[in-house]
């Protein structure tokens, strides 16, 4: 469960209109069952138009998209069983918060899905734990949080509804680097303990390099390589030609290597970097 | 990018009416409703065609937008005709006296015109104002125009100023608007179905955080105008200052003779005489 492929998608913004953009170009990807998956591409490439594709929050143009084999916009009435199989945390999500308590903020998935009180209950505790949030967190305001925090009580929201796919749109984005690191560990973790499908959008390198199973770039509304960050990130050339960049410690690789020193150049951590340096196998 | 939509209905272009004076555009457009009203009589009427057509030529705008434009009236206009129609005594009945009601020619015709004259009037303020002027030229006309007010305490840079952020930040409220909808549609809001109350109360999750965001704006743009010493209109210079040229001068004496124009057939054509 918790299969998505997207076929031949096709999107474009306005339509007819003069300032028509064409967003998506024939995008064919199939993520991986089980796995965290990076989607990384500079601002405007078509990342954030691509996860709305996935939870049926834009119709495509033209092409396809299946979760678990099964065509979403088949029955059109039926949409909202497909957001809440493919969570999705969209961009700031913190801004979506609106309720009086931490708690019922989360509980608003949970109970659009019908499920009952006790269950509702339930979701939101492991929800708020997964996130990170404590119980003195929950009776309070949401606007009473932190930056941080927020992020993971609408983190939390989506999680309560238990989806097989859970899409992330820049999850750390504007955060400091505690925070950031806070709230993609728990996205790891999560997804170890569910066996949920994870895809993490993002423009930081070393976030997917740390994170991710599998890495897809994208470039103008098309898909441009996929692959293990190991492979993505030795082609790092046409990384930085498509306005991206690429981890320091790569960086460092190649630099090393016109020095003289090869330690090859599919080098994302620093770890990995050390123990290639030392010569021990990892 | 989204925010480079243009709201409401301007539309790009460099035409004649797109480069006159905000402020002469104003004047213009009550002048021109003023001779649409006074318009008597048949002539006075294909008068009003021929200035419309020529607007429209002058502006460059496909008419396919216009008569878009008229489209939200249709009910009204029919409404006013059927009644005209229904309701108008003329000379010349055109049914026979056993029905139980009654239709006159002269109702017809007074109905087309009344027809006429309201889409008249929307197209050609359309025209003259929101297709070809941007709402922040509008707004400087406006503010200009009652200048003289101030003399007399009205606060009519405040309000301009007002009009002007209020007209800025509408694009980017509907893009927040459609942000939040897809968050909480995400998180399984219905917007479409169920009862009246039910998509009212579906609106909940979206106003709260869309007014929260509002407000936050609101903070942030009243700090940044005061880091920049904004004080109000005293003694504030313009960036762009509003210019008349020889257009204005030629657009004010093609008005003026529609007016004119419109006045003599009135007086001197012969003709049906509209009622209304
Ligand atoms: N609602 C919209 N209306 C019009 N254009 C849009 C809209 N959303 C995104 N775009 C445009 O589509 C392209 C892709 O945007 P997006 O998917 O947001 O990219 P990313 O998330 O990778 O930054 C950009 O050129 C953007 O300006
Ligand atoms: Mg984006």
């Amino acid at each position: 469960m918790g299969k998505i492929e997207l076929h031949n998608i096709t999107y474009v913004y306005g339509k007819g209109a003069p300032y028509e953009i064409k967003a998506l170009d024939d995008v064919t990807l199939s993520f991986e069952e089980g796995k965290i998956i990076g989607l990384i591409g500079h601002t405007g490439s078509g990342k954030s138009t691509l996860v709305q594709m996935l939870n049926g929050l834009l119709k495509p143009d033209s092409g396809k998209v299946l979760l678990d084999g099964k065509d979403i916009w088949e029955e059109p009435k039926k949409i909202r069983d497909v957001r809440f199989k493919v969570g999705l945390v969209m961009q700031y999500p913190e801004y979506q918060l609106f309720d009086e308590t931490v708690e019922s903020d989360i509980a608003f998935g949970p109970k659009n899905m019908g499920m009952n009180e006790e269950d509702i209950v339930k979701a939101v505790r492991e929800a708020a734990q997964f996130a990170g949030l404590k119980e003195k967190h929950l009776k309070k305001s949401p606007f009473d949080l932190s930056g941080g925090q927020k992020r993971r009580a609408a983190l939390a929201g989506v999680i309560a509804m238990g989806p097989s796919v859970l899409v992330l749109d820049e999850p750390a984005a504007g955060l400091d680097p505690g925070a950031r690191r806070r709230i993609l560990t728990r996205i790891k973790d999560y997804q170890r303990q569910s066996g949920t499908t994870v895809i993490i959008v993002s423009h930081s390198m070393e976030d997917m390099a740390m994170y991710c199973d599998t890495v897809v770039v994208m470039n103008h509304g098309r898909v441009t390589m996929t692959g293990t960050p190991a492979e993505v990130f030795s082609r790092a050339d046409e990384l930085l030609s498509q306005g991206l960049d690429v981890p320091a410690i790569t960086k460092v690789a190649r630099a090393l290597r016109e020095k003289g020193v090869d330690i090859g150049l599919d080098i994302y951590t620093v770890n990995f970097a050390a123990h290639r340096l030392l010569g021990e196998e990892v | 990018m989204r925010s480079d939509i243009v709201f409401g209905q301007y539309c790009e272009g460099s035409s004649f009416l797109h480069k006159l004076d905000p402020r002469w555009k104003i004047i213009f457009v009550f002048s021109y409703i003023v001779g649409l009203f006074l318009a008597k009589n048949i002539f006075a009427f294909a008068l009003m065609t021929l200035s419309i057509i020529l607007l429209w030529v002058l502006s460059g705008i496909r008419a396919k937008i216009l008569i878009k434009g008229l489209r939200p009236l249709l009910f009204i206009i029919a409404f006013t005709a059927i009644i005209n129609i229904f309701w108008f005594k003329g000379e010349t009945p055109l049914l026979p006296d056993s029905w139980f009601f009654q239709i006159y020619l002269e109702g017809i015709i007074n109905a087309l015109l009344i027809v006429l004259r309201v889409a008249v009037l929307v197209t050609g303020t359309s025209i003259l104002l929101t297709y070809t002027t941007t709402p922040i030229a509008l707004t400087d006309g406006i503010e200009q125009l009652l200048a003289p007010l101030a003399k007399i305490k009205v606060p009519v840079h405040e309000f301009s100023m007002m009009m002007t952020i209020a007209l800025r930040f509408i694009p980017t409220l509907i893009e927040e608007t459609d942000k939040i909808m897809s968050a909480q549609k995400a998180r399984g809001s219905d917007f479409s179905q169920g009862s009246l109350a039910r998509r009212a109360k579906a609106l909940v999750p979206v106003l709260v955080p869309l007014f929260i965001s509002a407000f936050r704006r609101a903070e942030d743009l009243a700090t940044a105008m005061e880091c920049r010493c904004y004080t109000g209109g005293a003694g504030r210079t313009r960036m762009n200052v509003l210019h008349s040229t020889w257009r204005d001068a030629v657009m004010l004496v093609a008005i003026a003779a529609f007016i004119a124009g419109i006045v003599l057939l009135n007086i001197f054509a012969p003709g049906y005489v509209f009622a209304m």
